[in-house]
């Protein structure tokens, strides 16, 4: 098989394995979601993910369970929940909310029915109105109450929540591992894929014949760590990883809700920061976020590297200041000092797992009661993601009062471009941004008073 | 009882229609639609396409060896366009490879060109041009013209809902194997196998009896494939009949929601009158129906719309006009009420109307006038109403007053959020309003060990019908669930179906397998009777056993069965059932239609953020009319789904084509569903058991489409909230109430400020973006 084949179409097509269902091809329903076990420094995390955008070259040396594997005899834990509550009509979907519930219950998560429903937040039922399904998690969340400090595994299997032989699962793949180095980067690769979530989105048929470069795996591309006042966050880092960093949870108090605007929890899982910059998009979440941060892009080309500031690299419409041989490394910003205040908006159809319709972050310095600093970048308003320079310039020295912030309004409106597409009319998309820009104030005040 | 598919469900063990082996040399099609929504085909050039590796054979109009004609109600539509194309997506050839991939990638090599026709996509359009489906129908009770004088208000206005997509989870698909006889055999996901043999029959030119069309289970239909899974059917059979090959098409996504109609969008006018004491005296209605570019269903849909143009309130003055509006998109079609939302909209839009001119709460409006038994539809059926028991229970048990003043305090105090409030009463009347369509047969089969086979003509989809059909069985016989199997639906073990839909599934086929179980049941007794040498009247069946004067016997369900078989009784049964007491005269537009009507009464709260424009619905509290339900563990989830799926409709669902006709919101990362964050925080079920006798199967009253309706209300709870932070601003009447209607109506101002700007870009339709 090309590594570059998808996940999913192997797993029903070549394995036979039916219980995972297709659903929508773009990561954007659940039907599809596998769990994937990766064993690293003698660690074995099992994440769920979208087996549609994940080719197979993502999962070299890796534990993959499809509902066939969850199976027991008569119904594990999470089904039978799932029984009790009638959570389940026309079935189609309900492999996957299984499978995601299966992957709260290895997570090592706290068993709080909230973090039984986030694991669950990428499928998409089109029947039971999600009710019943939420009664089957907090149930299933309520399984895992007991568990002190054993492996999720060990407990799984000794309550018969899920079957025994995931506790050999780490054995198997470390033998497996060590058999398999190398044989998979294509040294004349014309793809480089990160976690493939929006180039098979874009061109899963391209791809699957296609000479690729899989950077999700290396490790020179992972981690977030702190540099002096500097964070750096590897081009291949996930936002799950993001999310779950405790440099970042303690600079950005109000990370966990931003990261709840942000796709979903599989999607999350394999998203990597470098896909989210490069793919250009004018409205990438991260983009948005990272702009109002200024970060700096490390590229390579292999022999030597180069740093650009984020704000220089989008030259227009899905067009980048980087050469096709340069590789994004690393993204790092200044952590955000005592007097500084970090917001991030989002507004789209569906508040969670969207794509906005405009998004906006604000990072400002507030020194006796003035802006001393502040960079708010805009997402959907232009061609490529904004910093609004001229907002910027305008509310810099000033206190922050309604005319003031009418007036950053209103200027805002003369450096943007909105168009009208399904996500929502210019004069919408204009209206918002002003009234996400009254948000970030309004957030900031409110920070002020505590 | 539970769904007697969720354990295998659950262990992903169930079987749908791409879960099926392969049979070997398989080959895979996949549809070139019409990349214009209008135009004369001056060329098709497959050339390129039929040079690509691995494709066998491109099929078009040519090939068709019978009749190119798919259309249902009205034989407008052909399976594969011929001299014209008439909306994006109108599949024009079906490509057919040794894989789906090759077939895709062909498919992308055709190349079409066209004279290009004026595209209309919005139905005023059409109907101003005089592009319609069907001449118009008016339904009419009493006198309109003569009553507005007896008015003391009367408010006129307009009104529009979008489309829906059906997004049922498994997309559509068939699977066509050829058998000898030129016979061939189609698995299909389709709500309608008999509208599938009808289609491939024509098209295939085949009598109906060399067609078989089998259906295990659906991944979701909701009316999107009750005549909308023919294509893909008669596709696949066309081209297994001429290469003699099985012949697999399963959609892709963008395929399905591009190709395939949806929920119809409408626009109408109204005009209300009330007397002084708030009684509705007068309403005048017309709607305009987005047909798309076939007719479909959309005749009949129409009709439902015009049934339910009053909802579950009693107006003496109706009349209600219904123009069916041929447009450039896909054929617009079955979609969970029918066009009955649509109805039901408009009314609740002319109260609001009303209300919010007179300063009133709009639940004082409609408390005053819902439906009393013995008042007269305007179609001259007469109500036998639950109505009012579901409004005052609902707004007793829920605390209307007691909730009205929390969000008159929480608006009070709060100026960057606010709270709205609705009250929601539903009527839906329960048969397929085409009367002939009111028949259904189960057959019935008992084996010498005691198992029993039951195969009708519903369709399994999710809603639990063939649950309810063996507890039907269950209960005849009085025998352990586990003995009793539910078959595949197939065309060549029951014949003639009705499609399953109009929420008539189990009442149909649930009464037809009463029959069959009764018949058989009765004559085990009859010969058990005969041998035990008791009367007959003795004898009856329970929990397995034969008991004789409600003494247990030793005799066992097996060894009667058994008795049966040896002494030549027949253990099979073929029944047919047909609703009783229904009729309807199309040419007086009067009749008595439905078997019964379903009633309840939701009370709907949300809260708006008013700086984001985004909202939270917060409750949906429900007191709905089950008659005696069956098995709550269903109908609750029916009624929990419905609810979500009407919220979706009337929120963030939002059907985008642009316009020259193309969909925008082609996939789901731009057509979005209601997801496990954005349902009610809270649903609560009231099970109002009403006593009276119906015509539901065991008296449970039909489930599937009535709840989607109190979704409605949650459109007028925002518009309440909104209402509260912007209360001079004018925003029309137009659902969905997405995010960014939301923002531009809290924003609007009096006189058609900001929100002229916004309609400029975002007509009724959705279309014009």
């Amino acid at each position: 098989m090309p590594s570059g084949t998808v996940l999913l179409d192997f797993i029903r097509y070549h394995e036979h394995l039916t219980g995972t269902k297709v659903g929508c091809n773009e990561g954007d329903c659940g039907a599809c979601t596998l769990l994937v076990g990766t064993l690293k420094n003698n660690e074995l995390q099992y994440r769920s993910l979208t087996s549609c955008l994940t080719p197979l070259g993502n999962v070299h040396g890796k534990h993959v369970v499809t509902i066939e594997g969850l199976n027991m005899e008569g119904l594990n834990a999470i089904q039978q929940a799932m029984y009790d509550e009638s959570a389940t009509q026309c079935g189609f979907c309900t492999p996957g909310f299984v499978v995601s519930l299966a992957g709260f219950c290895l997570s090592g998560k706290q068993a709080t029915t909230e973090n039984a429903i986030a694991a669950i937040d990428g499928n998409i039922c089109r029947c039971t109105g999600y009710k019943s399904i939420e009664r089957a998690a907090a149930k299933v969340a309520q399984l895992m109450h007991n568990r002190q400090a054993e492996a999720p595994t060990a407990f799984l299997a000794e309550h018969g929540i899920l079957p025994s032989w995931f506790a050999g699962i780490k054995q198997r793949l470390y033998s497996l591992q060590t058999q398999l180095d190398g044989e998979l980067q294509s040294p004349t690769a014309t793809e480089w894929v990160g976690g493939g979530t929006d180039v098979y989105v874009q061109k899963h048929d391209v791809m699957k014949e296609a000479s690729i470069r899989f950077l999700f795996d290396d490790d020179q591309l992972k981690g977030i760590r702190q540099e002096g006042n500097k964070c750096i966050m590897g081009a291949s880092t996930t936002v799950t990883a993001m999310s779950e960093s405790p440099l970042l949870q303690q600079y950005f108090p109000r990370l966990a809700d931003h990261i709840k605007l942000i796709a979903s929890t599989p999607i999350r899982n394999i998203a990597t920061i470098g896909g989210n910059l490069i793919n250009a998009s004018p409205i990438g979440d991260l983009t948005i976020f990272l702009l109002a941060l200024d970060a700096t892009l490390l590229f390579s080309n292999g022999e030597e590297q180069r740093a650009c500031p984020l704000r220089e690299l989008y030259k227009g419409y899905k067009m980048l200041d980087k050469d096709a041989g340069e590789q994004l490394v690393s993204v790092s910003f200044e952590l955000p000092g005592a007097d500084t205040v970090f917001n991030f908006e989002k507004v789209s159809k569906r508040t969670n797992l969207d794509i906005a319709s405009v998004n906006s972050a604000i990072c400002v310095s507030i020194l006796h009661d003035t802006i001393a600093h502040v960079r708010i970048s805009a997402g959907g308003v232009a061609p490529v993601p904004k910093l609004l320079d001229l907002t910027n310039a305008f509310l810099k020295g000033r206190s922050i009062d309604p005319s003031t912030i009418d007036q950053a309004i209103a200027i805002a409106q003369t450096e943007i471009a909105p168009i009208s597409d399904a996500r929502g009319s210019a004069a919408y998309k204009r209206l918002l941004l002003g009234q996400l820009m009254k948000a970030h104030f309004l957030t900031i005040l409110e920070n002020a008073m505590h | 009882m539970k769904n007697i598919d969720a354990y295998t469900h659950l262990r992903g063990e169930s079987i749908y229609l791409d879960d099926i082996p392969l049979i070997h040399g398989t080959l895979f099609g996949a549809a070139f639609g019409s990349p214009v929504a209008h135009g004369v085909i001056s060329a098709l050039d497959t050339s390129e396409a039929a040079a690509q590796p691995g494709v066998i054979r491109i099929f078009t109009h040519k090939d068709i060896s019978g009749e190119n004609q798919i259309g249902g109600i009205v034989a407008d539509e052909p399976l594969l366009a011929d001299h014209e194309v008439h909306f994006c997506g109108m599949p024009v050839a079906f490509v057919v490879a040794d894989s789906i991939d090759a077939a895709r990638a062909a498919v992308k090599k055709i190349k079409l060109t066209s004279e290009p026709l004026p595209a209309i996509t919005d139905p005023r359009e059409a109907q101003a041009k005089g592009e319609l489906i069907i001449p118009p129908r008016t339904f009419q009770l009493g006198d309109t013209n003569s009553s507005w004088s007896q008015c003391t208000h009367i408010f006129e206005g307009q009104a529009d809902t979008n489309g829906q997509e059906h997004l049922y989870i498994e997309t559509q698909g068939a699977y066509a194997v050829p058998q000898e006889h030129n016979a061939i055999k189609i698995y299909s996901s389709t709500q309608g196998p008999t509208a599938v043999q009808r289609a491939v029959s024509r098209v295939l030119g085949l009598p109906m009896h060399l067609v078989e069309v089998e259906v295990n289970r659906l991944g979701g239909g909701f009316g999107g494939k009750e005549d909308q899974a023919n294509s893909w059917a008669a596709l696949c059979a066309l081209a297994a009949h001429h290469l003699k090959r099985p012949v697999k098409y399963s959609l892709h996504r963008m395929e399905d929601m591009a190709m395939t109609g949806k929920r119809h969008p409408y626009a109408a006018d109204f005009k209300i009158g009330l007397n002084e004491a708030l009684k509705i005296v007068a309403y005048e209605v017309t709607f305009y129906q987005n047909a798309g570019a076939a007719a479909d269903l959309s005749p009949a849909v129409l009709e439902r719309t015009l049934f339910h143009c009053t909802n579950s309130y009693y107006i003496p003055n109706v009349k209600a006009t219904a123009y069916s509006c041929r447009t450039n998109l896909p054929p617009n079609t079955a979609f969970r009420g029918f066009g009955g939302p649509q109805g039901m909209f408009m009314i609740e839009a002319a109260i609001a109307k009303a209300a919010e001119a007179l300063g009133i709460d709009a639940a004082v409006i409609q408390e005053k006038n819902l439906l009393q038994t013995g008042d007269e539809f305007p179609y001259g059926q007469k109500a036998q109403s639950e109505a009012p028991e579901c409004w005052h229970k609902a707004t007793t048990i829920y605390d209307l007053q007691a909730g009205r003043k929390e969000v008159d305090a929480f608006n009070a105090s709060n100026t960057l959020y606010k709270k709205g409030l609705a009250c929601m009463p539903i009527c839906f009347g329960i048969s397929f309003t085409k009367t002939l369509m009111n028949q259904a047969r189960s057959l019935v089969h008992v084996y010498t060990d005691g198992s029993v086979g039951i195969t009708t003509g519903a369709v399994e989809m999710g809603q639990g019908v063939n649950t309810k059909i063996l507890q039907v069985a269950a209960e005849v016989f009085s025998i352990q669930p586990e003995k009793i199997k539910i078959h595949t639906t197939n065309t060549f073990k029951i014949a003639n179906t009705s499609p399953s839909a109009a929420s008539a599934t189990a009442d149909l086929n649930g009464k037809a397998t009463l029959l069959a179980c009764t018949a058989i049941a009765g004559r085990l007794k009859k010969m058990a009777a005969e041998t035990l040498g008791v009367d007959e009247q003795l004898v009856s069946l329970q929990n397995g056993y034969l008991y004789v004067n409600g003494e247990k016997t030793d005799r066992d369900w097996k060894s009667l069965v058994m008795e049966g078989h040896l002494k030549r009784i027949g253990l099979s049964e073929h029944a047919h059932y047909a609703t009783p007491e229904i009729h309807f005269d199309a040419t007086r537009e009067k009749g008595h239609p439905f078997a019964y009507h379903v009633y309840g009464t939701a009370l709907i709260e949300v809260t708006v953020d008013c700086i984001r424009g985004t909202y939270t619905i917060d409750a949906v509290k429900a007191v709905h009319d089950f008659g005696a339900s069956m098995n709550k563990a269903v109908d609750l989830g029916q009624i929990e789904g419905g609810i979500v799926q009407g919220i979706g409709w009337m929120t963030m669902e939002e059907v985008v084509y642009d316009k020259e006709g193309r969909l925008r919101s082609n996939a789901l990362s731009t057509y979005k569903v209601p997801d496990i964050y954005a349902v009610p925080k809270e649903i609560r079920v009231d099970f109002l058991q009403t006593p009276q006798d119906n015509l539901a199967i065991f008296r449970s009253k039909a489930v599937g489409e009535p709840p989607l309706m109190y979704g409605i209300g949650a459109y007028f709870a925002l518009r309440n909230a909104i209402r509260a932070f912007n209360k001079s601003g004018h925003f029309p009447f137009a659902a969905p109430m997405t995010p960014e209607r939301v923002l531009m109506a809290l924003y609007a101002t009096e006189k058609k400020g900001t929100i002229q700007a916004h309609e400029e870009t975002i007509d009724h339709l959705a279309v014009n973006k």
